[in-house]
C-alpha cells in the first residue's frame, strides 16, 4: 500500500508531474486580487480569509484530472483493478497523495500569502488550522470527481462543474472559521463542522470513488 | 400485480400512454383554476399589496424544485439496487424539469424581492441554497450529457446523485450557519399554527396540485421519449455490429 | 492451475459480444484464442480478469488467481525500469524482482527511464511484470506485439517455465509460440450477433418486436 503512495508522490514531484503548479497558481491568484480590488489594506484584510480559501480550493481543482486520468490512459488502472489491493484502498491512497502534494503545501504557504493581503496576525493561526482540517476533504471529494470522469476525453472541465458544488460546505465552514478568528469570536463550532466533513469524507467517499472507478472500467 | 412491473419499458410505455393525457388535462385545469382564482379573485395583502400573488408561482415551483431532486434520489437508488432501466431514465428525465423549477423559483423570488426587500438578490440562506441546488442540477445534467454509454451514465449519475444529496443537505445547514436571512419562514407547513391566510391558502393548494401534476406529466413524457431514443440507439448499434 | 468457464456471456459497453463460451484448461496447459479482429478476444480476457462482470454463465476459478496483461503496457514513463518493477512487486507482495529481470534480460536497462525505452523493450518490461504477480493463471492480450523473434523466444521460454510450475495461460495471439502444450480455441462461433439468442438489452428486444 505504501508503494502506491510512494509512487504517486514520486510521479508528482518528477519532471512533468505538475507538483508546484497548484502552488504557483495560488500565488498568482493572491497577487491578482489587490490589482482587482485596489491596494487599500483595510479592504484586503477583510477579504483575505475568503480569498485564501477560494484560492486554495481552485488550486486543488487544478490537479484533479491527473489523479486517475494518466493511470487510465496508460493501462495502469486496469492492472491496479486486478491487483490484490482493493480499489477502495487505491482511491484513499490517491486522495492522500493528492493532499500531500497539493493540500499540505497550500496550507504551509497560506500564512505567507496572508501577509501579502495584510491579513491580521490573529487570523493566521486559524487559517492554518482550518486549511489543515479542510483540505483533506477537498482531496477526497476531488478524487471522487476524478473517478466519475476518468473515462472521458475532456474530463477536466466537467470535474470542476461536479466538484465545486460539493466543495461549498467545506469552503463556508473554513472561511467562516478564519473570519471569526480574525474578529476574536469563538471558532470551535466552524472548525468542528470542518473536521466532521473531513472525517465523513475520508470514511465514506473511497467507497463511492471505487464504485465509480469500477463502473468506468467496465 | 406489483409496482415493479412498471419497470418494464413496454409496460411503462403502455401505461404512461394512457395516463399522460389524463394527467396533462388535470394539470392544465388545476393551473388555470388556481392561477385565475389566485390572481383575480383574492384580495391584496395589507402590507405586500398585489405582489403577494406571485406566491402562486413561487411556492409551487420551489416545492417541485426540491421534490424533483428527491425523486431523482429515489429513482437513482432503485437503479443502483434493482437495475430497472425505466428508473434511471426517469431520473434523467426529471433533472431538466427540476432545474427549470429551480430557475422559476429564483426568478419569481427576485421579481418579488425588488419591491419588497429593495433588491433582486440577497445572500439569504434560502436563496443561496436554491442557487446551490441549481449548481447541483447543472453538474448532474452535465455528467449525463458527457458519458456515451447509457448504462454507465446511469450508474455514475446515480452515484453522483447520492453523494450530491448529502452535500446539498450539508450546504443547506452550512448556509444557515453562514448568514441569517431575510426570507420569511415556510409558507406552508403541517405542524405550524399560523400559515398564510385562508384566502390565499386554497388557491395556493390548487396551484401546487397543478404543479405536481404538471411535473408528473412532464416526467412521463420525457421518460417515454428517453425510452424511444434508447430503442433507436439499440437498433443503430446493432446495425453497426452486424 | 486448472480453470475454465461454462456458458459464459460477456459484454463490451452495453453490447453483449460473446455468449455460450465454455472451455476448460488443465494445469500446465495454454489456450490460444483465435478469431478475427473485433470478435471479442479482449472482451473475453477482460471478463476473465474480473474487470467486466460476466452477463451470465459460470466462472470456475477466482479472479484473484488471474494475472492480466493488456494491450497497453501500463508503465510510468518518468520512472526507471527498476522502479516500475519494484512498484508492482510491492503491490503484489513479491520480494525479489530478479527472476523477472533475468527472464526478460532487463538487467542492462534497470536504471533507464521507461520513456527512453523502445517499444519492444517496453513490451518486455510489461510482460516481465507477470512473473512478479505470483498468480497461476496468465490472461494475455496480444503479448508479442512489437517483440522481435529473439524476444518472442524469450517470452515463450517464460510461458513454458510458468506452465512447468503448474501454471496455466490463456492468450490472444496470431503467431505460433511453439508451446508444447497449447490448444487453440476459435471463439468466432460464440459471437452473440451470429446467434439467435435474446440479447440482454430490454430496449433492443422491444424495438425488434
Amino acid at each position: 500500500m505504501i508503494a502506491l503512495l510512494r509512487r504517486d508522490i514520486k510521479l508528482a514531484i518528477r519532471a512533468g508531474g505538475g507538483f508546484g503548479l497548484g502552488l504557483a497558481f495560488f500565488l498568482i491568484l493572491v497577487v491578482l486580487v489587490p490589482f482587482g480590488v485596489g491596494p487599500n489594506s483595510d479592504i484586503l484584510a477583510r477579504i483575505a480569509p475568503g480569498i485564501l480559501w477560494v484560492g486554495a480550493l481552485l488550486s486543488c481543482l487544478l490537479s484533479l484530472d491527473r489523479i486517475f486520468q494518466l493511470d487510465y490512459e496508460d493501462g495502469t488502472l486496469d492492472l491496479l483493478a486486478t491487483a490484490p489491493l482493493p480499489l477502495e484502498a487505491a482511491a484513499s491512497l490517491k486522495a492522500l497523495s493528492h493532499w500531500l502534494t497539493t493540500g499540505l503545501p497550500l496550507t504551509v504557504a497560506a500564512p505567507f500569502l496572508g501577509v501579502l493581503l495584510s491579513m491580521p496576525s490573529e487570523a493566521t493561526l486559524w487559517l492554518v488550522i482550518s486549511l489543515a482540517l479542510g483540505t483533506p476533504a477537498l482531496s477526497m471529494l476531488g478524487t471522487f470527481g476524478a473517478a466519475l470522469t476518468v473515462g472521458l476525453k475532456r474530463g477536466g472541465l466537467l470535474v470542476s462543474l461536479l466538484v465545486l458544488p460539493l466543495y461549498m460546505p467545506t469552503l463556508i465552514f473554513g472561511a467562516e472559521a478564519v473570519r471569526r478568528g480574525a474578529e476574536g469570536l469563538p471558532t470551535s463550532s466552524a472548525l468542528l463542522f470542518l473536521a466532521a466533513i473531513t472525517a465523513g469524507c475520508t470514511a465514506l467517499l473511497p467507497f463511492a470513488s471505487a464504485a465509480a472507478l469500477r463502473m468506468n472500467l467496465r | 400485480m406489483s409496482l415493479w412491473e412498471y419497470a418494464n419499458p413496454t409496460r411503462f410505455m403502455q401505461t404512461s400512454g394512457k395516463v399522460l393525457p389524463v394527467v396533462s388535462v388535470l394539470s392544465l385545469a388545476c393551473l388555470l383554476i388556481g392561477l385565475v382564482w389566485g390572481f383575480f379573485f383574492t384580495p391584496d395583502d395589507y402590507r405586500q399589496g398585489s405582489t403577494v400573488k406571485i406566491i402562486y408561482l413561487h411556492v409551487p415551483s420551489a416545492l417541485m424544485a426540491i421534490n424533483a431532486w428527491l425523486m431523482m434520489l429515489v429513482t437513482s437508488l432503485i437503479w443502483l439496487v434493482r437495475r430497472h432501466h425505466v428508473s434511471a431514465l426517469a431520473a434523467k428525465a426529471a433533472a431538466p424539469i427540476g432545474i427549470t423549477m429551480t430557475l422559476i423559483a429564483l426568478i419569481t423570488g427576485a421579481i418579488w424581492g425588488q419591491p419588497m426587500w429593495g433588491t433582486y438578490w440577497a445572500w439569504d440562506p434560502r436563496l443561496t441554497s436554491f442557487l446551490i441546488l441549481f449548481l447541483f442540477y447543472l453538474g448532474y445534467m452535465a455528467l449525463w450529457a458527457a458519458i456515451e454509454n447509457p448504462d454507465t451514465a446511469a450508474d455514475l449519475t446515480s452515484v453522483l446523485c447520492l453523494v450530491g444529496s448529502v452535500f446539498a443537505l450539508l450546504s443547506r445547514y452550512a448556509v444557515n450557519f453562514w448568514n441569517q436571512g431575510l426570507h420569511q419562514g415556510a409558507s406552508l407547513s403541517l405542524d405550524k399554527e399560523e400559515n398564510v391566510a385562508d384566502v390565499f391558502y386554497l388557491p395556493l393548494l390548487v396551484c401546487i396540485a397543478g404543479f405536481v401534476l404538471l411535473f408528473v406529466a412532464l416526467v412521463l413524457l420525457r421518460t417515454s421519449t428517453e425510452i424511444r431514443s434508447r430503442r433507436t440507439n439499440a437498433l443503430i448499434s446493432r446495425e453497426r455490429l452486424s | 492451475m486448472k480453470f475454465g468457464v461454462e456458458n459464459l456471456s460477456c459484454r463490451r459497453g452495453d453490447v453483449t459480444v460473446l455468449t455460450g463460451v465454455s472451455f476448460d484448461v488443465a494445469a500446465g496447459e495454454a489456450l490460444i484464442l483465435r478469431a478475427p479482429n473485433g470478435a471479442g478476444k479482449t472482451t473475453l480476457l477482460r471478463c476473465l480478469a474480473g474487470l467486466t462482470p460476466p452477463v451470465s454463465g459460470r466462472v470456475k476459478f477466482s479472479t484473484d488467481d488471474v494475472a492480466y496483461a493488456a494491450h497497453a503496457d501500463g508503465l510510468k514513463s518518468q520512472l526507471s525500469v527498476e522502479e516500475n518493477l519494484q512498484f508492482w512487486a510491492d503491490i503484489f507482495g513479491t520480494r525479489d524482482i530478479m527472476p523477472a529481470v533475468v527472464a526478460f534480460e532487463l538487467a542492462d536497462l534497470l536504471t533507464r527511464r521507461a520513456q527512453d525505452l523502445s517499444a519492444g523493450q517496453k513490451r518486455r518490461l510489461s510482460l516481465s511484470r507477470l512473473m512478479l504477480t505470483g498468480r497461476m493463471i496468465w490472461a494475455l492480450d496480444e503479448p508479442t506485439v512489437s517483440l522481435d523473434a529473439e524476444n518472442v523466444a524469450r517470452f515463450s521460454a517464460a510461458v513454458i517455465g510458468h506452465l512447468a510450475q503448474g501454471g496455466s495461460a490463456i492468450m490472444a495471439t496470431h503467431i505460433d509460440l511453439g508451446l508444447p502444450s497449447a490448444r487453440t480455441l476459435d471463439i468466432s462461433p460464440f459471437r452473440a450477433i451470429l446467434q439467435d439468442t435474446p440479447s440482454d438489452d430490454p430496449f433492443l428486444d422491444e424495438a425488434l418486436q
